[in-house]
């Protein structure tokens, strides 16, 4: 993994790497990229992705309003709301 | 009375009104704060606790007991607790009070437990020694220069201490079974979908499920019984009704090849003398292979990445949870939050998750690490046509020192022997077979899927054998001095 | 150098589920910011997501509509990017495995001529709606509402079989049809109930290769398709016939300005790792499930048409008008339920309900008078009782006050003259008032016999049968 691919990586998943960070993530992330790499080795054959450890099916609910919000209670936990906004800055579209 | 008994016993001083639950509930907050150097709550409910308490004594003497009435539990900090705040280790969820109880927590407290805080534990439960806390790592009570383990250290050192009879985990490649092996407790991870998932801060949604720590298996079991069951707002729960704890009589015990060769000799024979027991019980043991052992650490760290990258999207400073002050713009305020609120283990899987479902890799790395996952999985499947259940090393060595570990690879295959039964979904325990070098040793049974009756009921045979589930560190000595009560070098 | 267009539309149909595609939370539309979004929709953490029966009946339907293939399972996957109303972080949405695969819609008359042209479907997928930024409500600040977050929507992919503006329109046209018919969607394009983007390129006629495509995103109603798609063609066309090349991007269509804009360094993210999501397990298509969908499939609209202008009779155009809404057209088949004549039944509804409802400001599942009342209304034009005229009179009478269709009309005297000797006392006297009308009628004005038809009818306060005051003045005037 190069720097161009690690600057990809963190601004796909929004995370500020600082100058002094790029260097000892990049040496972590190679020796994790050398560890996942062995994996690549292995002959799997005709054997189907496993996305789950179970065998089973989705299980659908029946359409109905089960939820009563409590706004108040949701928007005290966030960082600023005002009017039951959620405010961030502004996003130019 | 003391939270070294087992839950058993403390349920019938309760009955027997020998102490009530509020002095149960006082004497434990007691030891908490005499032990406060360990480390293993982030959050101690005082208040919470005292009421819970006094509800206990009230329901007793109605005769209205449930199953855990009065008896005091503490929940690792990954579960949501309405009103109690719930970090799950990270500067990012420092201050986040949830609005909501994890179902776990609604069953054990309508069962009648008293819980007493938060336990500390590894951040966002990617660690295998607790050092990724935000808040500093619990510390392992038979040596508190070592760590507990992780990612459900705080747990596993709470239970250990007698601070708590019992206490929820969640593991996700080992982190109830490695940290139930350093503290010398028995810790149970449940069958995928065993055990609802709701209310709990998501790590890696195909792997992570929450279990439990105790005393002993029989308290494991009673805490399981309670804690299991499909939940409708878990889509991936089964409903398989009430586990069984029994299995076949006698059961034919698998040594995997893979976990028990280059073991490290001392080692190996503190574990083969614990089969040897169970052989003395009448089982029988028989060697076999799972071929694909080594390449699940390498297939777990792509898949668990991958799913957390994804799990970890929605701390952003938004609507909860850590927010970088002054951001100019979103993708500022994003990345800065980010930045700050994680620590450097969670951005290195965030990273390699990312990486590994980008353009151009996701075929190379996902979804050859799903073939891998079905070829582990398969290798199990294959195993328990020919024995019942799977018996093998927890941990390559008893509990290092903290700090001892530093690179992150290193520390990932502190996972090895626990993260295939992760892959594939199996239910595994850990028990306590042993000391060495003073500290605790676990052997870890694995079941077929949803056969957790059968390990459960093989370790309660054991422990009915052997007293090292009995033994525990004296913490009342100083800190720092590694005397234990029991002579726990007798091995 | 001639050009053509090749188009294709994602449509996005929010389905009227109650309950929101993955929790419990209320779907209304119009409340206050944030009061319908659970910590589901919040994306707190913990919670997971429970998949919606209703949603997966509706999609099934739907696909059951366009003869779509419907595989034995699909699967759901997330889509990752960051954006303030995506509370997680991703969408929840079907990437691989699609409940509806390819399927088709045949356009009867597309774009103005009367060749049917079969529109191919290549997918219509599942997933969760985003919630909505507010951005000029906050100075310096953007406001977020989690209400939507989490709606269920189908997303129907066209291939890009669509050749001009008009028949894109008209693609989206049908499929608003065709989704209300289903009942899966309210259809309400103002609410952003159905919302359209558009794929779009050009190349010189007779090419076999695709020229670049730009995508052209918020596309909200008929016209808007149409006009932003004839816009961008002729960007495109302008484009290449000053030797320049078309961009890859995504452009944004401005109603306001009627333009559409580069939305070139605002793209979100250009690689969406999808991947499945692993808090969802696969779905199964049960028999059950889907007998369920085949169980709500009504007479689709091609068919109803179909049905209107072979067997009733009715004008192509008659079809399509009463079809477009699909309350209308089951209070006309309710109608003729009632044995009420097909043609009468689709004037009175195409006029005069139609003109009522409009002045009420209502909609036909709220018409006061019922369809078995305007049946036993027509019967009562039929039989000759009243005029069509005085029919609305009584019909107007029962919208205000209801009561009984025969009552009414004696308490108004509309009751049209049934005695032929009265009537022909008066045609005869009529005739003598007016002599050199008369005279001018024999002598080949025969449009005066409008005139003569006025009088009587005003005599007898139009309660005269005019077909009959007709056939007795050319009989007593000898008119041809």
């Amino acid at each position: 993994m190069d720097r161009e691919t690690l600057a990809r990586l963190a601004r796909l998943s929004q995370l500020e790497l600082t100058p002094e960070e790029v260097g000892p993530a990049l040496a972590d992330l190679n020796r994790i990229v050398a560890l996942i790499d062995e994996m690549r080795a292995i002959d799997t054959g005709d054997a189907a992705p496993l996305a789950h450890p179970l065998d089973t099916d989705q299980p659908l609910r029946d359409d109905i309003v089960t939820e009563s919000v409590d706004r108040e209670t949701y928007q005290e936990i966030a960082p600023a709301t005002r009017d039951g906004f959620y405010l961030v800055p502004k996003v130019v579209e | 009375m003391n939270a070294h008994e087992s839950i058993a016993e403390l349920r019938r001083g309760l009955l027997d009104k020998r102490y009530s639950a509020v002095e149960l509930t006082e004497h434990c907050l007691a030891e908490i704060d005499t032990s406060a150097s360990l480390n293993c709550f982030i959050t101690v409910a005082r208040d919470e606790a005292v009421a819970a308490a006094k509800a206990a004594d009230a329901a007793i003497a109605r005769g209205e007991a449930g199953p855990l009435t009065g008896v005091p539990l503490a929940h690792k900090d990954v579960f949501c607790t309405e009103g109690v705040r719930t970090t799950c280790g990270s500067r990012m969820l420092a201050n986040f009070i949830a609005p909501y109880d994890a179902t776990v927590v609604s069953k054990l407290a309508a069962a009648g437990a008293v819980c007493l805080g938060k336990t500390n534990m590894d951040e966002f439960a990617m660690g295998s020694s607790n050092e990724t806390s935000w808040f500093g790592p619990a510390r392992n009570p038979w040596d508190p220069e070592r760590a507990p383990g992780g990612s459900s250290g705080g747990s596993a050192a709470a239970v250990s201490a007698g601070l708590v009879p019992c206490a929820t985990g969640t593991d996700t490649g080992g982190s109830i079974r490695q940290p139930a092996a350093f503290c010398g407790v028995t810790g149970l991870k449940p069958t995928y979908g065993r055990v609802s998932r709701y209310g709990m801060v998501a790590f890696a949604s195909s792997l992570d499920q929450g279990g439990a720590f105790a005393r002993d298996a029989d308290d494991v079991a009673t805490l399981l019984k309670i804690m299991e069951g499909h939940d409708p707002r878990d889509s991936t729960s089964t409903d398989t009704g009430p586990t069984a704890f029994r299995g076949p009589e006698p059961m034919t015990i698998g040594l995997p090849a893979e976990y028990w060769d280059n073991l490290d000799a001392a080692m190996g024979a503190r574990l083969e003398a614990a089969t040897r027991e169970l052989e003395a019980a009448g089982h029988a043991l028989t060697t076999l292979s799972l071929p694909h052992t080594r390449a699940a650490v390498s297939a777990y760290y792509v898949i668990a990445s991958a799913e957390a990258s994804a799990n970890l999207s929605r701390y952003d400073g938004v609507r909860f949870g850590y927010r970088a002050e002054a951001s100019e713009d979103i993708d500022e305020l994003y990345r800065r939050s980010r930045a700050e609120g994680f620590g450097a283990e969670v951005k290195r899987r965030i990273l390699t998750g990312t990486y590994a479902l980008s353009i151009g890799y996701y075929d190379a790395y996902y979804l050859q690490a799903q073939r891998v996952r079905r070829l582990i999985r398969q290798d199990f499947l294959d195993a328990f046509n020919r024995v019942d259940v799977i018996a093998a090393p927890v941990t390559p060595s008893v509990a290092f020192e903290l700090g001892a570990v530093t690179d992150p690879v290193d520390m990932y295959r502190q996972d090895a022997f626990t993260i295939p039964a992760s892959l594939s979904g199996l239910p595994a325990m850990s028990m306590p077979c042993g000391m060495l070098d003073r500290l605790p040793v676990g052997l870890q049974l694995i079941a077929p899927h949803f056969e957790e009756g059968r390990i459960l009921n093989l370790a309660a045979q054991y422990q009915r054998r052997t007293d090292w589930h009995r033994r525990h560190p004296d913490i009342s000595i100083d800190a720092g001095s590694r005397a234990e009560r029991e002579g726990a070098d007798a091995v | 150098m001639q050009f053509e267009s090749v188009i294709g539309l994602e449509i996005h149909v929010q389905l009227a589920t109650r309950s929101k595609i993955f929790s419990g939370a209320a779907t209304a539309f119009g409340a206050d910011p944030n009061t319908q979004a659970c910590p589901v929709d919040l994306g707190l953490p913990g919670v997971l997501p429970v998949l919606n029966r209703e949603a997966v009946r509706m999609a099934l339907t739907f696909g059951l509509a366009i003869d779509g293939e419907i595989a034995p399972t699909c699967r759901f996957d997330r889509k990752n990017y960051f954006y303030p109303d995506l509370p997680k972080g991703y969408q929840i949405s079907q990437f691989e495995q699609p409940i509806v695969g390819r399927g088709k819609i045949t356009l009867e008359s597309a774009g103005g001529t009367d060749k049917a042209r079969t529109i191919g479907i290549t997918r219509a997928h599942l997933e969760e709606d985003a919630g909505k930024s507010l951005h000029d409500a906050f100075a310096g600040l953007t406001g977020v509402d989690l209400n939507r977050a989490g709606t269920p929507l189908l997303e129907v992919v066209s291939d890009p079989d669509l050749r001009t503006p008009e028949e894109a329109a008209a693609f989206f046209r049908e499929m608003h049809v065709l989704v209300r018919t289903l009942r899966i969607c309210d259809g309400n394009l103002n609410e952003g109930s159905m919302r359209c983007d558009a794929n779009i390129s050009v190349r010189p006629v007779g090419a076999s290769e695709l020229g670049e495509r730009t995508e052209i995103k918020n596309l909200n109603s008929f016209r808007f398709v149409e006009r932003a798609l004839r816009h961008e063609i002729e960007r495109q066309v302008d484009v290449l016939e000053s030797g320049g090349q078309v961009e890859r991007e995504t452009r944004l269509y401005d109603a306001e300005r009627d333009e559409t804009r580069s939305m070139r360094g605002k793209e979100l993210s250009d690689d969406y790792r999808y991947f499945p999501d692993p808090d969802l397990l696969p779905v199964r298509i049960t028999p059950d499930l889907l007998q369920e969908a085949r169980a709500h499939l009504p007479e689709l609209p091609w068919a109803k048409r179909a049905r209107y202008v072979d067997d009733l009779g009715l004008t192509d155009y008659a079809a399509r008008a009463l079809v477009s809404d699909p309350d209308t057209a089951a209070f006309f088949d309710a109608i003729l339920d009632s044995g009420a004549d097909a043609r009468l039944a689709a004037n009175w509804v195409m006029d005069h309900v139609a003109a009522m409802l409009n002045r009420h400001e209502t909609d036909i599942a709220q018409c006061p008078v019922s369809a078995t009342q305007v049946a036993r209304l027509i019967g009562r034009i039929e039989d000759g009782t009243i005029s069509n005229t005085a029919a609305k009179t009584v019909f107007d009478a029962m919208w205000e006050e209801g009561g009984d269709i025969d009552a009414i009309i004696d308490a108004k005297g509309l009751r049209q003259m049934r005695d032929t000797d009265e009537l022909a006392r008066i045609v005869a006297r009529i005739v003598d008032q007016h002599p050199e009308q008369v005279a001018e009628l024999r002598a080949g004005k025969t449009r005066l016999l409008g005139f003569f038809v006025g009088q009587v009818m005003r005599e007898t306060r139009g309660k005269a049968d005019p077909r009959q005051v007709n056939a007795l003045l050319k009989q007593t005037l000898g008119a041809p």
